[in-house]
């Protein structure tokens, strides 16, 4: 293992801004792997420390194959998670609609710059990320629907589904997009949490990258079979919206079955707690995504479902 | 009249709603042409503000030499005025990157889809920005290439010291002005002052324009001032400037004034160390309609933009 400075800046008031990544075997650029690219996004830093750990075992043990080189950036923001802001610390941007980046442009704009220039060699290009959306996700593979996109390596994760999101005018300028678009395959790793940690989610993520990798042939390593993965299209999922605004009291967790009908969560009346809503499933199907925070806007929406179409 | 565009229930006993004034004819005859006059996307942008109050200060007195239907949304980012908030709060999201929305989306996509469905149909919408904290700006109206033939006229019209027709870029589809020209309702982008200030001259100046927008457009038959004729640049006229060290910008020119090539524009200053980290001159000569205002620079920082090719 090596660990080497791929980006700095200098601040004023602060250390100096510096993006570290962690490089395990030799030769070929075959796997980036990154990590929190926004200040809150905790759970996906934890993962590739976790997977950082793994890495330094198979590597001691001669576990990483010939001529394959992997690099793990855990964050690409530590500026905004040591002041606990989702954003820069400055002027609040988004790293990620920055790319590919402008290494004569804006600050952040040269972040993803000196990142991407650095990224975009490598062969495959994982990222753990969050949704703009705070919820929990059953664990999955997103990619945008490009036509550089693979599915087919998609399910080499293991993980129970692949999503494809047709791009959005402002995810033209997020990592997972412009890796595609220079030929570096790439996957963003969805787990349940962002804030908070999550052990038995954060696991599955290291242990479907270490699955992907050793099917890869990058590493040796001894993984159970995983998933086949459903692919689905984020158009198809059915989003279910809160009429109220109010407490919201979750009762089905992402990946429970639900029935047509069935009572998925209330919403209760924030001064006398009478149930001002009562959120039925409006049709069978699993639950993919679910709001998290414990109060809700009128409108929002509060679970995705895979509809069940045989049944 | 005061009207709700849309309104949502949040968690605790509010109601965030847009409201909108409009003001009409007496009597109408059906064919009136509509101007509407947006601001507070952008909830640190206050510059709006004085122009709303004037202008509806003014119709509200002059209902009779009132031609056509204006509407005005002082505020379309109620939330993020209230909070200092640039972004929409709760969702942290940039309203201008979830247009047009969707009526069946998430809140703010939702919020998104019904303002646009208010303003289409309007003969033209004018969003008002102010810059952001960071960057002081000449009153000015920024249109995109390809809307330029349709545009160009009404931005003449405008009373601004500027009119910067730009390329445009995938990223900017997600804004209110690009949404509404998509469909067909003529938008263009006022820009001027800086975030959470009020340049009352600036106010005054783009107030003159919208009058006499309107008296153009037949919907205003009051008098109107003498407007001032616009520079008309694309960007290839425009050289844009940044630090390229952290610190802290003094600067050494004035705004919106004229400079010349190797001027000193201003130094970074390090206050712990006592030094000069940067000293910045200008790489051409032209006129300077953008200088930063909030002092704290990192590489990157925009510092100031040129009008004159280098
Ligand atoms: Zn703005």
């Amino acid at each position: 293992m090596n660990i080497e400075t791929i980006f700095t800046l200098k601040s004023t008031y602060r250390d100096d801004f510096r993006i570290d990544g962690y490089r395990f075997g030799k030769g070929e650029k075959t796997c980036c792997i990154v990590g929190a690219l926004r200040g809150n996004e905790v759970q996906q830093l934890y993962v590739c420390s976790q997977i950082i750990k793994a890495l330094s075992n198979l590597e001691k043990k001669g576990n990483i194959t010939y001529n394959h080189e992997i690099m793990v950036i855990p964050s690409l923001n530590p500026f905004s998670m040591n002041i606990q802001r989702r954003f820069w610390s400055v002027d609040n941007t988004d790293i990620n609609r920055m790319f590919p980046g402008d290494s004569s442009g804006k600050t952040t704009q040269r972040i993803a710059a000196g990142i991407f220039d650095f990224i975009k060699e490598y062969q495959y290009g994982i990222q753990f990320t969050s949704f703009y959306i705070s919820g929990d996700f059953i664990p999955h593979v997103r990619m945008m629907e490009t036509e550089h996109k693979n599915v087919s390596l998609a399910n080499l994760f293991g993980l129970p589904y692949i999503l494809l999101r047709k791009p959005k005018p402002f995810d033209t300028a997020t990592l997972n997009y412009n890796w595609q678009l220079a030929n570096t395959s790439a996957f963003s790793v969805y787990t349940n949490e962002t804030e908070t940690i999550d052990e038995s989610s954060a696991q599955t993520a290291v242990g479907a990258v270490l699955r992907f990798l050793s099917r890869m042939g990058v590493i040796k390593y001894q993984s159970h079979g995983g998933y086949m993965a459903t692919t689905l299209e984020e158009e198809h999922l059915m989003s279910v919206h809160a009429k109220q605004g109010g407490i919201y009291r979750r009762i089905k967790q992402p990946g429970d079955e639900v029935e047509q009908d069935e009572p998925m969560a209330e919403i209760l009346h924030p001064f006398d707690g009478s149930v001002l809503e009562v959120i039925k499933a409006p049709a069978n199907g699993i639950v993919f995504f679910a709001h998290k925070s414990p109060l809700v806007l009128e409108n929002s929406v509060v679970y995705k479902i895979i509809k069940r179409l045989h049944i | 009249m005061i009207e709700d565009v849309v309104s949502v229930k949040l968690p605790v006993m509010e109601q965030m709603t847009i409201k909108k004034n409009r003001f009409e004819p007496i009597t109408k005859n059906g064919n009136e042409k509509r101007i509407c006059i947006v601001t507070g996307v952008h909830g640190d942008e206050l510059e709006g503000q004085y122009v709303c109050y004037e202008l509806v200060r003014t119709l509200s007195e002059n209902c009779h030499l009132l031609n056509g239907i204006v509407d005005i949304y002082p505020s379309v980012n109620p939330l993020g005025m209230d909070s200092i908030k640039r972004e929409m709060p709760i969702f942290e999201l940039d309203m201008n990157m979830i247009f047009p929305g969707s009526e069946t989306g998430a809140v703010a996509e939702h919020i998104a889809a019904a303002l646009i469905k208010d303003i289409s149909g309007a003969d033209l919408c004018i969003d008002l920005h102010a810059s952001n904290i960071f960057l002081r700006e000449i009153p000015q109206v920024r249109i995109s290439e390809e809307t330029a033939p349709r545009l160009l006229p009404y931005a003449k019209m405008m009373n601004v010291d500027f009119v910067w027709v730009h390329s445009s870029s995938t990223v900017m589809e997600a804004t209110l002005s690009h949404s509404l020209n998509k469909i067909g309702t003529p938008t263009l982008v006022a820009e001027m002052g800086a975030g959470m200030r009020i340049t009352k001259s600036y106010g005054d100046q783009l107030l003159d324009g919208i009058f006499n927008l309107m008296a153009k457009m037949g919907i205003w038959l009051g008098e109107t001032k003498k407007v001032s004729h616009p520079i008309i640049s694309t960007d290839g006229n425009v050289s844009i400037i940044y630090s390229e060290a952290s610190g802290i910008y003094m600067p050494a020119i004035k705004h919106w004034a004229g400079i010349s090539e190797g001027d000193h524009i201003g130094d970074i200053l390090n206050p712990l160390t006592g030094t000069v980290e940067q000293q910045i001159f200008s790489p051409c000569s032209g006129i300077v309609f953008t200088l930063r205002e909030y002092p704290v620079v990192y590489q990157g920082s925009l510092v100031a933009r040129i009008l004159g090719g280098c």
